[in-house]
């Protein structure tokens, strides 16, 4: 990695870590410890498996957030504040800003999610009393969950560097809902007929799945997951995360900087 | 080799609700400067000297025309090693401190790992700030964020700098502070290439000018003419408006004020005018030659053409 | 400008690869996971009030959502000769929770599970509590009347209800006369074939999912069959009046006339003559609706 892109990655990971984005962790250990009496209320059979849906949803949802809320600024607020000047009269490549700006967010929500997972272990220890062999596929999940930050991060960056803050952040929340419900938009195409079932099996394929990366209650239910999903998942998020990074960088560089 | 040679540069920008017009802020720059040289660039609000800057740096790109700096294309990244901007009321990371931000700056300029820690301390204390410590920049002063920005200009020990508008905004202190920089960079041997529109700036420091308006080049000077031009005229300021009318057919405009008596007379006019107001008792306070300034020189470039309308 | 042009073209070029290979993991990635994931996990919620209320206004988008899982479910199961379609049941109550006008839902969900199984989910009596559940939120719809007549008659062999049904449908104004005929039919013809078979010719033509289509194209060929089977026992029957002895052979009754040829069934299979008179298709599992007197061939 050349020194001023590890330079930028280094430097958008300590803005959000000053910034007080890792608070956050304190609001997951209360919803953690907060929400575990509750589920021994409901039934004793099922305390673990509410534990594990909450702590890995929370997991994810609080990064998807975070993903949103810092990464519709990565771009647009340095061009807002005119930091970028000082940056692009230096020898910076305008993609090296951009990719920096992908990797530094990332590394922020990698950290986030991994101090995450830790105080999850330590939640199933506390309460359930035991690991169990199993519990070590959870980390699939959180696996998957990375993934899946790592498109949700492009796909901010993406509209981050074109549009105000408002506007991407609608946007990219629009598109994690439609990624959610991704295998759901390619059921329709395949029900539908003529220009329609074109243009949906297009959008469904464009457009983000993240169906696919939510093992969730799977992993709950003690299910396995197949190491070809594994697989494939990886390569396709990597792909689709560059795919859109690689857009980002195709506006950015073209574009007039106020 | 020129420092820095722009060629036609152009830059419209697109306006209104479709960005179909286009309206043109900058028309056609042809300029040159020489390597070592210290250099104004001059205008009103609006002229398009920031235009210019943002073109140059590769923040903006532009319409027509090209530039080289050092004899390289103006875009080519790695000339970028070698020149230093500071924005004109520049921003920083107010998360940072002044150490942590002119490391990572030098960091993105590629000055090697070995010789920043010692140079960002000496130039610290360059541009007085040797005692800021850990604070964060969003607990800076103006004037301090002023020097700070200097500070991340020369960094990386660049050859050209560019400054856009430098003092603006700044106290009497701070203003000489930062005249005083410039002038040691200057001593240095860089080249400077400065926006202002504070001409006293710009004759105090420059070796030449040019004068934009409207984007379009109105004129290059030597400031060095200004100030050796013989004066005509000469401003005098006495106590005593009794006797302003034994020499009121050689004083023009003359403005009174209490006791006090304000006016210009011709050179030549001046040791009668002197002799009277002696004989009259009144009380000199001041003679002073006035030139033609930097001032006129200015006023005449932007207020020239004036009436023409603006081409759209 | 020119190395600007080359370095654009460059990024997009990659931007366009990569996007293509995103799509083919994609395609992957489904295959990998098949239909079956999809529609088991997640998103079934135990009750369509629920969903409605967290669906903050999208509720009709969702519905569209659940109906296609509903569809998704039913269709893979089916390829799978599933015999369980737990599922379906509380996807169309969901779904018809959440967009109580989405007629479709109603109409093809309550065959999807009136049909026996492995053809359907063989809950007729649900399909008819969804078909009540559409009228009274739909009831100027009458062809939900006839869907719900259907139900009684073929498969839950209610003639009295069907009757009503198609009486009630016929007098929603702009209901097809033909409702009023099957009234009347119900009350006179019920246990005759040419109705049942009149009841899916009207299901085939005015249906339009694939699925139902099929099934009901089945259906009139079982039909079909069945009336053949009848017609040639009768011919049977009238040999062996005149001959004291049942025939041997189908050129038995070719000889006196009785046949024209040897009788092949729609697939061009000739029908098994048995030494008691009776008559059977050769295979039986090619014809899965067929019925001899009242009762299924196929169990
Ligand atoms: N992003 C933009 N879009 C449209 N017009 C612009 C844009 N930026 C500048 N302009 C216009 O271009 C002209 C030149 O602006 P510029 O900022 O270069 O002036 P300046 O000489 O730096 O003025 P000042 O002394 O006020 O800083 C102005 O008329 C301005 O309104
Ligand atoms: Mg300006």
């Amino acid at each position: 990695m050349n020194s001023r892109l590890s330079a930028i990655t280094l430097n958008t990971f300590r803005e959000a870590v000053r910034d007080r984005v890792l608070y956050n962790l304190i609001l997951f250990v209360l919803l953690l410890v907060a929400s575990a009496p509750l589920f021994s209320q409901i039934s004793i059979g099922l305390e673990k498996l509410m534990l594990v849906n909450v702590g890995l949803s929370s997991i994810s949802l609080f990064g998807v957030i975070i993903a949103i809320f810092i990464g519709i600024g990565l771009v647009s607020k340095e061009i807002e504040k005119k930091t970028l000047y000082t940056i692009l009269s230096r020898p910076v490549r305008r993609w090296e800003f951009i990719a920096g700006k992908y990797l530094g967010l990332l590394l922020t929500l990698v950290v986030n999610a991994v101090l995450m997972t830790a105080g999850f272990y330590a939640a199933l220890l506390i309460f359930i009393h035991s690991l169990a062999g199993t519990d070590a596929r959870m980390l699939i999940a959180v696996y998957f969950i990375v993934l899946q930050f790592m498109m949700m991060v492009a796909i901010t960056l993406l509209f981050s560097a074109f549009s105000s803050p408002i506007f991407s952040a609608t946007f990219a929340f629009a598109l994690f809902v439609i990624g959610t419900f991704g295998e759901d938009l390619k059921n329709f195409a395949a029900m539908s007929h003529g220009a329609t079932k074109y243009l949906v099996t297009g959008a469904a394929y464009i457009l983000p799945n993240f169906a696919s990366l939510n093992v969730i209650s799977q992993v709950a239910h003690e299910q396995n997951v197949s190491g070809q999903l594994v697989l494939f998942n990886t390569i396709y998020a990597l792909l689709y995360s560059v795919a859109v990074t690689v857009g980002a960088i195709l506006i950015f560089e073209r574009r007039d900087l106020k | 080799m020129h420092a820095i040679e722009i060629r036609a540069l152009s830059k419209d920008y697109p306006v209104g609700f479709w960005k179909r017009t286009l309206r043109p802020a900058l028309k056609s720059l042809d300029l040159t400067i020489e390597a070592g040289e210290t250099f104004g660039f001059l205008g009103p609000n609006g002229a398009g000297k920031t235009t210019t800057l943002k073109l140059l740096m590769g923040i903006i790109f532009p319409s027509s025309g090209s530039a080289t700096i050092l004899g390289k294309d103006f875009l080519d990244p790695e000339i970028k090693r070698k020149i230093g901007f500071l924005p004109e009321q520049p921003y920083f990371y107010d998360y940072l401190s002044a150490p942590e931000l002119l490391d990572y700056y030098a960091q993105l300029s590629g000055v090697p790992a070995g010789v920043r820690k010692q140079r960002i301390g000496e130039l610290l204390s360059r541009v007085g700030l040797s005692d800021v410590g850990n604070k964060q920049l969003r607990k800076f002063s103006k004037g301090m964020l002023q020097r700070v920005g200097i500070a991340q200009a020369i960094v990386h020990n660049p050859d050209v700098i560019f400054l856009d508008e430098p003092m603006s905004g700044l106290d009497p202190v701070g203003r000489h502070e930062v005249r005083e920089l410039i002038q040691s960079l200057k001593d240095d041997g860089k080249t400077i290439f400065f926006s202002t529109h504070i001409l006293s700036d710009a004759e105090a420091l420059c070796d030449r000018v040019a004068v934009i308006h409207k984007g379009e080049l109105r004129g290059v000077g030597v400031v060095n003419d200004f100030r050796s031009s013989v004066a005509d005229k000469t401003e005098v300021i006495w106590l005593g408006a009794g006797a302003l009318r034994a020499v009121e057919e050689s004083v023009v405009e003359p403005h009174i004020t209490g006791d006090t008596v304000r006016g210009t007379v011709q050179s030549a006019d001046l040791d009668r005018v002197l002799d009277i107001l002696r004989q009259r008792h009144a009380r000199l306070i001041s003679v002073t030659p006035i030139h033609r300034t930097l001032e006129e020189y200015f006023l005449s470039k932007t207020r020239e053409r004036e009436k023409e309308p603006v081409q759209l | 400008m020119k190395s600007r042009r080359q370095a654009n073209v460059t990024w997009g070029l990659l931007l366009v690869a990569l996007l293509a290979g995103a799509i083919v993991s994609r395609r992957q990635v489904d295959k990998v996971r098949g239909t079956q994931t999809t529609l088991e996990d997640a998103l079934y919620l135990p009750s369509g009030k629920t969903v409605k209320r967290l669906s903050l206004g999208y509720s009709s988008l969702l519905a569209d959502i659940y109906w296609t899982r509903a569809v998704q479910y039913f269709g893979a199961r089916h390829v799978r000769g599933a015999q369980h379609y737990e599922l379906l049941d509380p996807l169309l109550e969901i779904t018809t929770d959440l967009d109580p006008n989405l007629i479709v839902a109603y109409e093809n969900g309550a065959i999807f599970l009136s049909q026996k199984v492995p053809e359907g989910a063989g809950q007729p009596d649900a399909a008819v509590r969804l078909l009540e559940k559409g009228i009274r939120a739909n009831p100027l719809y009458w062809r939900l009347y006839f869907t719900l007549g259907f139900v009684h008659y073929v498969d839950r062999h209610d003639y009295r209800a069907a009757e009503q049904a198609f009486q009630k449908g016929s007098e929603v104004p702009g209901a097809l006369p033909w409702m009023g005929v099957m009234a009347a039919r119900m009350a006179e013809h019920a246990d005759d074939p040419a109705t049942a078979a009149y009841l899916w010719k009207t299901i085939y033509e005015t249906t339009k999912d694939k699925e139902i289509k099929d099934t009901a194209e089945k259906h009139l060929i079982s039909l079909r069959v069945e009336s053949e089977l009848d017609e040639l026992e009768r011919r049977t029957k009238a040999y062996y009046e005149s001959r004291g002895a049942y025939p041997e052979e189908w050129s038995d009754l070719i000889k006196v006339g009785l046949l024209r040829g040897v009788p092949v069934d729609p697939n061009g299979v000739p029908y098994r003559l048995r030494l008691d008179g009776t008559v059977q298709v050769a295979d039986a599992k090619k014809f899965i609706y067929l019925e001899r007197h009242g009762k299924p061939l196929n169990k």
